[in-house]
């Protein structure tokens, strides 16, 4: 079925496995009742269920809200953050400041994004060496095709200050032990010890640690969504308990201007200016 | 099942469409309050006209669609320097999405400062206040206790610049030809009382207060002010986010933090 026949079947009828609520009654998420089957689960265990619908240990947990905690800095020169603290020092909603901020974590150098790509590429790296082929050639096929590694590199500066800690923690709770990671940490080293000079940075680990904790590529994608929102608020709150409209406040000599030199509109008036 | 009996139907003054004979969910023809959008409108309607027919019911008179696009085009770019465009360039110089970058825009440019929500105000102003001089002074001065909800308390007169010395040269200009048109009363009327607006609020003129007046010319209550003045700022705060993309955050400005301990703080 497919066009006007299939948009008709979905008229008014909004066919669910995910959930509903009957009000005055009870809540259905994911086949539980919410107020009942799921009451004791915290908000990350929730959240995950939602994604994967699946249950998490409490070490697998720990580490998944490391995760989040790890890379929550509140330093509103972070442009995601920035977002945030502008819309504090314009005196807007919280909540639109947060909102807009989160998705502008969705980038092309930071948060979701290379994550996925250093998903994709562990994958397709595993599924080339079961077939024989070596790391190097792995990565330099990666290379050729994109000319980085998603994950491998990082803006500002090489190192990241995440990985060990969270290292430390994911060998604390015994989950360092996955393929996945096994793989990114090889990478690292071919890329250290190659001329590439490339560190692995939060979103490899964060794709390794995830990948061997069973999360798909999609189900990480979601995991990831909040990941910076906790560096946020700080941002918002200060900017907004300073003088409105000071939060990289610029003179108009600030703006480095290479366009066309001052032309006239056609039609308009030699002396217009007030 | 009558329509009014649908549950699943949406109500509007607005939109009407007829389907293609072949496919119900394809629109043979869409009219826009009675006027015929695709047979008529297009090549002969401007999108000023489109634009204030959407929000109110008759079309608007050559007067009001001359002041409407001139509107537009004085908002179109709040320039890299305001807020609402820097949070969009945010956007660009990271290669977020688009979508991220216009709403970074309106996120920041939604509030009390040189935001829309300024505008919604100023433009409550009006319509408390229309051109009764007596009547602005008293509102001027109490705009700052008016109540919040999840909105900061405004923290100057809505409308006036906070950082401001003088009326600066482009808010005269937007004035003096928006008044030009003579499209209703409020405008002609500020720039005539520009000085006693100006000496009420303690603070010059800003684009935003001159965008409230335009508006409430135009007919348009607050709520729907608050939404154009969203929307007509949005095209130059796309235009900077993509001209920031290629050149990436290198070549964008990063800042400084000096970090203030608690000890600082308590001997400063």
């Amino acid at each position: 079925m497919n066009g006007a026949d299939l948009l008709n079947e979905h008229v008014g009828v909004l066919k669910s496995r995910m959930g509903t609520f009957y009000p005055g009654s009870h809540v259905v998420y994911r086949g539980q009742n919410l107020h009942e089957d799921l009451k004791d689960m915290d908000w990350l265990a929730l959240y995950l269920f939602g994604i994967t619908g699946r249950r998490f240990d409490q070490a697998q947990l720990r580490l998944l809200s490391a995760i989040w905690s790890y890379t929550s800095y509140p330093d509103v020169r972070l442009w995601n953050n920035r977002v945030a603290a502008l819309a504090g020092s314009t005196r807007s909603t919280g909540t639109l400041g947060m909102a807009a901020a989160l998705a502008v974590s969705e980038a092309s150098i930071y948060g979701g994004p290379p994550m996925l790509r250093a998903v994709e590429f562990f994958t397709r790296c595993r599924r080339q060496l079961e077939q024989g082929a070596s790391l190097d050639a792995c990565i330099r096929e990666e290379l050729t095709k994109n000319r980085n590694i998603g994950g491998y590199g990082r803006p500002l500066v090489n190192s990241d200050e995440r990985i060990q800690p969270l290292l430390e923690l994911a060998a604390e709770l015994g989950l360092d032990n996955g393929p996945y990671l096994k793989l990114a940490l090889e990478v690292e080293d071919k890329l250290l010890h190659g001329r590439w000079r490339m560190k692995m940075n939060y979103a490899a680990l964060v794709a390794a640690l995830g990948s061997d904790l069973g999360l798909d590529e999609r189900e990480l994608y979601l995991f990831v969504f909040p990941v910076f929102l906790a560096g946020m608020p700080p941002g918002y709150i200060e900017a907004g308990s300073r003088p409105e409209g000071t939060l990289y406040p610029m003179p108009c000599d600030y703006i480095l201007y290479d366009g066309p030199s001052r032309r006239t509109w056609p039609g308009s008036q030699a002396d217009h200016r007030l | 099942m009558s329509d009014d009996d649908n549950p699943n139907t949406i109500r509007s003054a607005i939109w009407r469409e007829e389907a293609e004979a072949d496919n119900p969910f394809a629109a043979r023809a869409a009219y826009c309050r009675g006027y015929d959008v695709y047979g008529e409108m297009l090549g002969r309607a401007r999108w000023a006209e489109m634009l204030y027919l959407l929000f109110m019911p008759e079309p608007p008179t050559p007067a009001q669609t001359e002041l409407l696009e001139s509107l537009a085009l004085a908002l179109a770019n709040p320039g890299p320097r305001d807020p609402s465009v820097h949070a969009a360039m945010c956007g660009g110089v990271c290669g977020s999405t688009a979508a991220s970058s216009l709403m970074a825009a309106l996120a920041v440019g939604a509030g009390q400062f040189t935001g829309a929500r300024e505008v919604f105000t100023a433009a409550s102003g009006w319509a408390s206040c229309g051109t009764e001089l007596a009547a602005w002074r008293e509102w001027l001065a109490n705009t700052g206790e008016l109540p919040g909800g999840i909105w900061p308390a405004p923290e100057h007169p809505p409308g006036f610049d906070p950082h401001g010395t003088g009326t600066a040269t482009p808010v005269k200009q937007t004035l003096a030809c928006l008044a030009g048109y003579g499209a209703g009363p409020r405008l002609p009327w500020l720039q005539q009382y520009l000085p006693e607006m100006e000496a009420a609020a303690g603070r010059p003129l800003a684009l935003s207060g001159v965008a409230a007046a335009a508006l409430a010319d135009l007919g348009f209550n607050p709520e729907q002010s608050e939404m154009l003045y969203l929307l007509l700022r949005l095209p130059g705060a796309a235009a900077h986010a993509l001209e920031q993309r290629p050149l990436g955050y290198k070549k964008f400005p990063f800042g400084a933090v000096e970090l203030v301990t608690d000890t600082e703080e308590h001997s400063a």
